[in-house]
């Protein structure tokens, strides 16, 4: 943590975006979280893929609920909107925006604490219902914001900073978010962001719910030995699956690749998620096998990395409703009053 | 890449870019910092003990620093480091109790200093509180050198000389001011109590480079040798000159003699240079005073003859030119072939060149020269080819500057003491140097680690109006307290140094993401070159280090590019386990006396 704002002096070979924004354009006020604290590098890695893909900022909302990784939002993306709603309740806040408003892109910010405990059944429900969301968790399997009691994401048999053992079962984010039907699953680690940053990108160009669980050390509560979410625990533990680069566009591939190790997914917005190969066994392709695969190599203790599961043609909450294209926000007095004509024929209709 | 060695002392000399740069390496942000905190008397001694003439420099200086200064890497310019310097010595409190005792029983050894311009005085400061016997020749009648006879009083006036050669002539010199030396041989061979163990030649480069064009000769009366002519302006002989003059080179010599000529009743003031405007010798701040005077400069025209008529000049022929360069970037100049220039004028100021002459070194006492006409020297000790004769400032080299000609005194004078005391003049003194943290709480350090977004303040000056009028008019009047606090903010304390411990870092990403600037990057091990291309930014100027970690337990290695650090102490507020901290470099070149011996031998008294 840190009194001080940010010199606004930047590197002089800074490189701008199409928008002739620099990455330092898309950065917040400065961070009070605790110095170290893994949720600051994932707003990094929030603002590096956001100045990579030219994201307008004010065409992007975001969204949190109450703890140190809610807190965050207001670390990046300054020019953005944002809401900062009650504990647990981001999920139906980003859901009733974005349903007031599609056009917008949305990025909902949160922790283990606030969607794994009392925002569990908010965030089930946000992902069952397609919402075309980044819904990105900051994981720690503390309250951070509290003083560092367990979440519900702590592994059974984990210890706290003082000592104490976790006897309750741990809920994993990622197979919760592929039951409930996200169509974009992926884990990650807030200490690698060559990882990360990638990842969040191809999120935010997908087209339906999209769910990131980054594990993210809390320095104050829990990066001690027994804990299973320090940054030593998480390195020795790291089983990346795949690499992604998020391509717009279908570019030419530039490394060399030995065959097979290279699948390209091309989503519903023709943006190209590339991704290399780490584990030949892995395949993204299919919930199923993904699932399946994850509770077997989560057993022999890896926290298995990269981009879990991809619907490339995913279907959203506004497709289930069949809403119109316009924006609902932007619909006038004419559409949203359509006349008494209009009224007695539906009204009859369901008589 | 090796990881980078933090216990010699230049690895962090080097990122204190201004101190690096400087010749006497002037703890440069330690003074600043003082003038922030309106500590003027400690900033001035400071100053006066690497560089001697702090209110002088402070007025004059060729500032090497500036153009090193990394905010100018930072932002669009460096920081005002030379006239914070005059700041310091402006707004001084009486300082005299603070300079050396000088003792009154002597240690029996006799120096000869020949000629008492900066690089002699300098000599003479190092010594006399050791209790040498300093005798200090010069021609002329005062002390101070070039520094009094070139250096306009309108940029330097005689109060802040007098003050500052005053606090060296009072530490008991015996001086020989109007006495020329004509022989060194009487100065080597004096027996008895008048015997010199050590000479020291600091007699500077005296001989202005003369024009050879058809009607010099002719119209000799108004043609004028710029150095000349500038001493005998700075002693009061010379008080006018004609109405239209031509000023000829681009050198400082050139600036100085323009703007005097505008004082002296010149109202047609040009300055006729063969190069172009940008590889003009005299520094840019030069050129813009000038102009701002209204002095025109005219670019790539070579003199080709004089007009005159009964003696008296009438004006000056130019061809014009271009440059062209070949496939070394040397230049030479063609002639473009439109019709030559002509310019009609009363006197003409040759300043095209100055040059040494030792017209008073007999050929036969041992001291060689090289074909360039200078002593053969080496350059660490300034020891010439007679063991116990010394050069410095412009003798040495050839025509330098003033802060050249100080550190030369300084080398001389450890190299006298240690010649002295019997002990090799070639093993040099190490400096003095510390490294401390400056971490006071969480995030409290004892420094002001707030950036600074100002832009350079400038100094403000007197009207034209006013300081044209008078020649012993200063024309700057110096930064006030507030505004020198304004200009002292912009600089970036490049001497609190980001000193990383591999052992603690664990590589939470912390620093990287907090620096402003792009400067940290962990990544796999590779040569400099590999690195260099692969950091979080390019690390492109390769003037500048990088700071380069042990391998850390991913494997990888922590770099640091040091060019463009604010050192804003982000990255050390930001680390969880205290691997960054900022520590304090300071660090003092040693002088002539008992530090610089390597056994501080008794005087071996021949
Ligand atoms: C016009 C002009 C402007 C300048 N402006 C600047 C400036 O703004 N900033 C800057 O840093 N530098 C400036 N310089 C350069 C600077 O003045 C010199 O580099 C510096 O003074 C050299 O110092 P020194 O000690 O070597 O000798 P000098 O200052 O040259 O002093 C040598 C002294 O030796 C005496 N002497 C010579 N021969 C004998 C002898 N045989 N016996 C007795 N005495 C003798 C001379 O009378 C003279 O006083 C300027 C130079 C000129 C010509
Ligand atoms: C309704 C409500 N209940 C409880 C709290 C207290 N509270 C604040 S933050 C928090 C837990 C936050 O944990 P997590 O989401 O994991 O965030 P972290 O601080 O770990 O990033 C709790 C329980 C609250 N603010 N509001
Ligand atoms: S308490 Fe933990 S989660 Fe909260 S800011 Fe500190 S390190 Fe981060
Ligand atoms: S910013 Fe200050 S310390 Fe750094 S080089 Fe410039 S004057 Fe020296
Ligand atoms: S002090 Fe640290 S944070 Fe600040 S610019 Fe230098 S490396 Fe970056
Ligand atoms: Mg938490």
């Amino acid at each position: 943590m840190t009194y001080l704002a940010k010199p606004k002096l930047h590197h002089p070979s800074l490189p701008v975006n199409r928008l002739g924004y620099t990455r330092r354009d898309y950065e917040g006020t400065v961070s009070t979280l605790c110095a170290g604290c893994g949720h600051d590098s994932i707003s990094a890695a929030i603002v590096q893929a956001c100045f990579e893909l030219d994201v307008a900022p004010h065409r992007l909302a975001k969204l949190s609920g109450i703890g140190c990784s809610s807190k965050t939002p207001t670390y990046f993306l300054g020019n953005s909107h944002g809401f900062n709603s009650v504990h647990g309740r981001m999920p139906s806040v980003l859901t009733g925006a974005n349903l007031a408003n599609r056009d917008l892109i949305y990025l909902g910010v949160s922790g283990d604490g606030d969607s794994a405990s009392i925002g569990f059944g908010q965030f089930a429900h946000s992902v069952r219902r397609g919402v075309d969301m980044v819904y990105i968790v900051e994981n720690n399997g503390v309250y951070g914001l509290t003083k560092g009691q367990f979440s519900a994401t702590a592994d059974r048999g984990s210890k706290s900073k003082r000592g104490v053992t976790n006897m309750d079962a741990a809920i994993d984010m990622v197979s919760i978010a592929l039951q409930m039907g996200a169509t974009y699953v992926a884990r990650s680690f807030s200490g690698d962001k060559a990882q990360l940053a990638p990842l969040i990108k191809g999120a935010i160009r997908h087209r339906g719910a999209a769910f990131i669980d980054v594990i993210s050390p809390c320095v104050a509560f829990n990066n001690h030995p027994g804990s299973t979410k320090s940054y030593d625990y998480v390195r020795e533990h790291n089983e990346a699956v795949n690499f992604l680069d998020v391509m717009i566009g279908r570019g030419p591939i530039t490394t060399e690749y030995a065959p097979g190790e290279l699948r390209e997914v091309v989503q519903h917005d023709g943006s190209v998620l590339r991704l290399r190969k780490l584990r030949e066994d892995y395949d993204p392709g299919n919930r199923i096998i993904a699932m399946n695969m994850l509770q077997e190599r989560a057993a022999k203790g890896e926290i298995v990395t990269g981009l879990l599961y991809v619907d490339p043609q995913p279907v959203d909450l506004h497709a289930h409703l069949n809403t119109v294209e316009t924006p609902l926000n932007q619909l006038g007095e004419r559409e949203l009053i359509p006349g008494r004509e209009i009224l007695e024929h539906l009204n009859s209709s369901l008589r | 890449m090796k990881p980078t060695d933090i216990s010699s002392p230049d690895y962090f000399h080097k990122v204190v870019d201004c101190q690096w740069a400087c010749p006497t390496h002037t703890p440069v942000p330690e003074y600043i910092r003082m003038i922030a905190a309106g500590r003027y008397s400690d900033a001035y001694m400071v100053n006066w003990k690497s560089n001697v003439f702090p209110g002088i420099l402070g007025r004059t200086c060729d500032r090497p620093c500036e153009p090193a200064c990394r905010r100018g890497r930072v932002e669009k310019e460096p920081v005002a480091i030379c006239r914070l310097k005059r700041v310091a010595a402006d707004y001084k409190n009486d300082i005299r109790e603070r300079l050396p005792s000088i003792p009154k029983q002597k240690n029996g050894k006799r120096v000869a200093l020949v000629g008492a311009g900066p690089a002699s005085l300098t000599v003479a400061r190092d010594l006399a509180p050791l209790g040498y016997h300093i005798v200090i020749y010069d021609g002329d009648p005062y002390a101070g050198g070039m520094m009094r006879s070139q250096i306009p009083k309108f940029r330097l006036p005689d109060t802040v000389l007098d003050e500052e050669v005053g606090y060296i002539l009072g530490m008991g010199i015996e001086t020989r001011f109007g006495e020329r030396v004509e022989s060194i041989k009487a100065l080597l061979s004096a027996k008895g109590k008048s015997a010199y163990d050590a000479i020291f030649v600091g007699c500077g480069a005296p001989r202005g480079r003369d024009l050879d064009v058809p009607g010099r000769k002719e119209a000799a009366g108004n043609i004028h040798l710029g150095i000349d002519w500038l001493a005998s302006v700075s002693f009061g002989h010379t008080t006018r000159i004609g109405k239209r003059v031509l000023v000829l080179g681009g050198g400082n010599t050139a600036m100085d003699c323009c703007r005097s000529a505008k004082r002296l009743g010149g109202e047609d003031v040009r300055v006729v240079v063969r190069s172009g405007f940008e590889e003009m010798k005299a520094s840019p701040w030069e050129k813009e005073d000038a102009a701002h005077e209204g002095i025109p400069i005219f670019n790539y025209m070579v003199p080709k003859s004089v007009t005159h008529e009964n003696g008296h000049v009438t004006g000056m022929m130019f061809e014009k030119v271009r440059a062209e360069y070949d496939e070394k970037r040397r230049r030479s100049l063609i002639p473009t072939g439109e019709p030559d220039v002509y310019m009609e004028c009363d006197d003409i100021l040759v300043a095209v060149g100055q040059e040494n002459a030792f017209p008073w070194i007999e050929h036969d006492v041992g001291i060689e020269f090289d074909r360039w006409g200078l002593p053969v020297l080496d350059p660490a000790t300034l020891q010439s080819t007679v063991a116990n004769v010394f050069f410095g400032g412009d003798a040495a080299f050839g025509p330098k500057n003033i802060i050249w000609a100080v550190a030369h005194g300084h080398a001389a004078a450890i190299s006298i003491d240690k010649l002295c005391h019997g002990e090799d003049v070639r093993e040099r003194p190490a400096p003095f140097w510390n490294l401390m943290s400056q971490k006071m709480g969480i995030h409290e350090w004892s420094y002001d680690n707030q950036v600074s977004l100002d832009e350079r303040y400038r100094v403000p000056i007197k009207d034209n109006k006013v300081s044209l009028k008078d020649i012993r008019i200063e024309v700057e009047n110096g930064y006030d307290p507030a505004l020198a606090l304004a200009e002292a903010e912009r600089c970036l304390n490049c001497d609190v140094q980001t000193v990383f411990s591999s052992k603690l870092c664990i590589e939470c990403d912390a620093c990287v993401d907090i620096c402003p600037m792009d400067c940290i990057t962990f990544t796999r091990e590779g040569d400099e070159n590999d690195l260099r291309g692969r950091l979080n930014a390019p690390a492109n100027n390769a003037s500048q280090d990088l700071y380069v970690s042990g391998v850390l337990k991913t494997g990888r290695i922590m770099v640091k590019d040091e060019d463009v650090c604010l050192h804003c102490s982000l990255c050390a507020e930001r680390c969880p386990t205290g691997a960054w901290d900022m520590q304090k470099f300071l660090l003092q070149m040693t002088d002539a006396g008992p530090a610089c011996r390597s056994r501080s031998k008794e005087l071996t008294t021949s």
